[in-house]
């Protein structure tokens, strides 16, 4: 089988799936359309192993390194003969990777919302637009051309608000939507001024051709663009900058990661997949993309890039440890590590054994994804149990859902970076290519994998040891398979996704690498890890008063961290307070009044001159012949002055 | 003065005397008996202008048959005695001011400008002269519009008889 | 007619004429207009036969065009006495005033 016309499918099932369950959902039965959409998705997984395969092991490399390959192209938009806007499919290592982890954690999330979802009254729209929304983040992965992942991440953006959004009964459901939908809208027009700043430059919307113009030694267009400043950063590192604000926007960075705790109002399904595994890192994708532009030209903007992906991993990180929702923890904790990847390919630099966060962030990426749609399915699993999201209400459930348990331990151990799990290979590469460019990161990073490990324990205790084992020892999860098998498959990925040799298949210029894997240097982070396992053991697994005491004893420390820091207070204060009174206002009085009034006084001067002529149509013939008589006499009087 | 221009001022001041009644008098049927009067008088302009024939087509056409029509229909569509109901003054006004602007105009036009006769010899306006170049279809022939005319008048009469047939309602 | 000035003749008309322009705007009556009206075209055929006279001698055209205005004007009081009475007909009155279902 061809693997050009296998990826061209990866994308086109899903979409031909949306589009049939969404046309005729109504008319099949609510269990066939989940049974469609997961058989298809499972079938783009098939196909994107097998892509994968042939590019890793067939047709990827060139003379010793994976270069990239257009699988399909066409010029959909020209505007001049060197700017088009192209569709197209192109693969390559990062590229296939993002195939990979999507169509995988789809199907799963496919396959365990069946059950998940079942009996919701709109089973069959939640498919269809799980399959849009996996067509839309495929269609982001594979573009050719910058237009066309700004396409597809609108896309995405649409499919993440519908999702959210899908208990719409729900006030806060729909709160939370149009709040992801306005954060990620208007970080997206940085992207876009970044968009047209970069294709303003470079002159072309292509990736590769765009990266080759813009990392060449003595370029034109390089010279070009970085020959202006402002504030002190060259006019690419602007644009870079820019793009890079959608990349956070959708990616959670602060200061835009306001919307994503409160997507969690989404059904948990798809807040694992969405909100954890795929869409949260496209933004962490982007950068990768144009990593190449980043590190050559504007090293400058790339390490603001590292701080800001450095805070936010530490501040996520400190608010999970308060937040009682579990949802809500997982939420920061994907904010979190999103940000340990933004930050190792901050650290990241161009050229041989400068590139290992690259890798780093790519491998975390992947090891992520498995484990945090794995916590997001288990936690969902728990849900369905107790039908709470408050870990109040949680606790000695190991008992009642043992696989869920199970699992959920392996992902907790993944994710606080113990090993031989996914996590810590992943973790590890982050921070030794941190600690050899940038200690201060690096330190922010060691400490944080410290707190993640803490708060992921946190929950995990809370939730399946605290309390006494559930009285009634029933088990809940004898017949829900469609919901186990998923997590045991993810739990294979979160403990053996680590022992994959990353470095010789995904780097920054498709040569291979060596993660570097000191011995020594993982007994700290190690160390530190397996400690605040052991406190939050001490703190939570057994019911006490100790975490209240602790907590009351840093009071405004637990306070701020509980209320988020109160970033959502400070938006709600800029944007309700000062620019509603100062800008909404105004602009509204004006539209009203100038605006409103200008377009008014027209339409009442037209009217008022009609009425006062509409009199002389007054359909009296005397009134005509008086006109006629008088229009006649001051013609004669013009003849006779003329001519007389 | 001769007894020419005597009949004539005579005439004149009764023209415009009945046109005068007929145009400001308040009841309809007198109003048509004025102008009765006045479209004599005219005919006897016409006489004193040597126009014979035209006189008698004024007293035919106009006498016998236009203000008898007007007669009728006043007839047809009045009650005896009626007074007409009186017009608003604004609008008699307006009607006062424009035409006596535009009388006065005319008549500053005409008593200024100078009508110079052409020096040809005269014809007799016989009724023979008339009927000769009426019906001649040599150059300076008016029979295609007296036939035109001729055919206006019986498209009028049949549309008047379509115009005023009672249509029967179904 | 040597002793009368064209002008008088003249003055006489337009006399005529502007008296039927005045009942034409000031009259409501439908028939009262019409004779309005045939004032008007009186006062014109009293010009048309005093140019014919005292300016054209030697011409038969004023007199002509005398002729097919009476007969034009026949015509026409022939078709408006027909539109008066349906007009009576429909609203059973001839007064302008009634009658301007054309406003607007």
């Amino acid at each position: 089988m061809n693997y050009d016309l296998s990826a061209v499918l990866i994308l086109i099932l899903p979409l031909i799936s949306f589009i049939g369950l969404s046309l005729f959902g109504k008319r099949i039965k609510p269990e066939l359309s989940g049974l469609i959409g997961s058989v298809v998705l499972v079938a783009t997984a098939v196909l994107s192993l097998f892509v994968a395969y042939g590019y890793f092991f067939d047709f990827g490399k060139l003379d010793g390194a994976y270069v990239k390959h257009i699988a399909f192209q066409f010029s959909w938009l020209q505007f001049n003969e060197n700017l088009s806007i192209d569709l197209g499919l192109v693969l390559d290592p990062i590229s296939v990777m993002m195939l990979l982890v999507i169509t995988f954690v789809s199907a799963m999330v496919h396959i365990y919302s069946m059950n998940y979802m079942h009996g919701e009254e709109r089973f069959t729209m939640y498919y269809a637009y799980l399959s849009l929304f996996t067509f839309s983040m495929l269609g982001l992965v594979v573009s050719v051309n910058l237009f066309q992942m700004y396409m597809f991440w609108e896309l995405v953006g649409v499919s993440s608000f519908l999702l959210i959004g899908f208990y719409f009964t729900k006030p806060s459901a729909i709160a939370a939507a149009k709040k992801a939908f306005i954060v990620t809208r208007f970080a997206d027009l940085g992207f876009l001024i970044g968009i047209l700043m970069l294709s303003f430059g470079a002159k072309t919307l292509d990736f590769f051709v765009l990266i080759e113009r813009l990392t060449a030694t003595g370029s034109p267009y390089l010279a070009g663009f970085t020959s202006t400043t402002f504030m002190g950063l060259s006019t690419l590192s602007w644009a870079l900058l820019l793009v890079f604000a959608g990349g956070a926007g959708k990616s959670a960075m602060f200061p835009l990661h306001i919307w994503l705790p409160d997507a969690m109002e989404g059904p948990t399904p798809v807040s694992a997949l969405i909100h954890a595994a795929t869409m949260v890192v496209a933004g962490v994708f982007l950068v990768a993309r144009l990593f190449h532009v980043f590190a050559v030209s504007a090293p400058d903007a790339l390490s603001i890039i590292a701080y800001i992906g450095a805070f936010t991993a530490m501040f996520a990180a400190v608010i999970a440890c308060t937040q009682t929702d579990i949802k809500r923890v997982l939420a920061y904790s994907t904010i979190s590590q999103i940000a340990f990847m933004m930050f190792a390919l901050g650290v990241a630099g161009w050229g041989e054994g400068q590139n290992e966060g690259f890798t780093a962030s790519m491998f975390h990426l992947f090891t992520h994804a498995f484990f945090k749609a794995l916590l997001f399915l288990g936690a969902g699993a728990v849900i369905h149990a107790v039908h709470s999201n408050e870990m109040k209400d949680m606790g000695g459930l190991r008992k009642a859902l043992p696989i869920t348990h199970v699992t959920f331990l392996l992902a907790c151990l993944a994710i606080a970076g113990i090993p031989p799990f996914a996590g810590f290979f992943s973790k590890e590469a982050i921070l030794s290519s941190a600690f050899e460019h940038n200690k201060i990161i690096f330190y922010v990073g060691l400490i944080t994998s410290g707190i993640t490990a803490f708060y992921m324990f946190r929950l995990y205790f809370r939730i399946f040891w605290n309390k006494a084992p559930h009285a009634d020892g029933h088990n809940h999860e004898g017949h829900t398979w469609s919901m186990n098998i998923p997590l045991i498959i993810l739990s294979l990925g979160a403990v053996f996704a680590g022992l994959i040799p990353f470095g010789s298949f995904i780097s920054a210029d498709g040569k291979a690498i060596e993660l570097p894997f000191h011995l020594m240097f993982s007994i700290a982070p190690v160390l530190i890890g397996v400690t605040a396992i052991l406190l939050a053991w001490a703190l939570y697994g057994k019911k006490s008063e100790l975490p209240a005491k602790l907590s009351a004893s840093i009071a405004f420390l637990y306070q701020s961290a509980y209320h988020k820091f109160y970033i959502d207070e400070i938006y709600l204060f800029v944007t309700k307070k000062i620019l509603f009174n100062l800008i909404g206002r105004p602009a509204a009085w004006f539209d009203r009044t100038i605006v409103n009034g200008m377009i008014n006084a027209t339409a009442s001067g037209t009217v008022s001159v009609s009425e006062s002529i509409k009199g002389m149509q007054s359909g009296r013939l005397q009134t005509y012949a008086m006109f006629f008589l008088g229009g006649i006499l001051m013609l004669a009087a013009l003849l006779v002055i003329k001519f007389m | 003065m001769s007894v020419e221009a005597i009949i004539f001022y005579i005439l004149a001041a009764l023209i415009i005397t009945f046109g005068v009644l007929t145009v400001f008098t308040r009841k309809i049927f007198r109003a048509a008996v004025f102008l009765l009067f006045s479209l004599i008088g005219i005919a006897g302009v016409y006489i004193l202008m040597d126009m014979q024939f035209v006189a008698a087509l004024q007293i035919v056409v106009y006498v016998g048959g236009i203000v008898v029509l007007i007669i009728f229909s006043i007839f047809l569509t009045h009650s005896s005695g009626e007074r007409l109901a009186p017009q608003k003054l604004s609008r008699i006004i307006r009607a006062g001011i424009l035409s006596a602007i535009g009388m006065l105009f005319s008549v500053w036009i005409i008593t200024h400008h100078l009508f110079l006769p052409v020096t040809a010899p005269p014809i007799e306006h016989s009724v023979q002269n008339i009927g000769l170049q009426l019906l001649s279809y040599t150059s300076y022939g008016y029979v295609f519009p007296f036939e035109v005319v001729s055919v206006l008048l019986l498209a009028a009469l049949v549309g008047s008889i379509v115009i005023a047939m009672k249509i029967k309602k179904q | 007619m040597e002793h009368v000035p064209l002008a008088h003749v003249l003055i006489l008309s337009t006399i005529l004429f502007f008296l039927g322009i005045y009942g034409f705007f000031s009259r409501r009556n439908l028939i009262t207009m019409l004779m309005s009206i045939e004032l008007i075209l009186n006062s014109v055929n009293i010009n048309f036969v005093a140019f014919n006279k005292y300016v054209y001698p030697h011409q038969l055209e004023g007199v002509f065009f005398t002729l097919f205005i009476i007969t034009i004007a026949a015509a026409e009081v022939s078709i408006s006495i027909a539109i008066i009475i349906n007009l009576y007909r429909r609203f059973n009155t001839i007064d302008i005033e009634d009658t301007k279902n054309m406003k607007f």
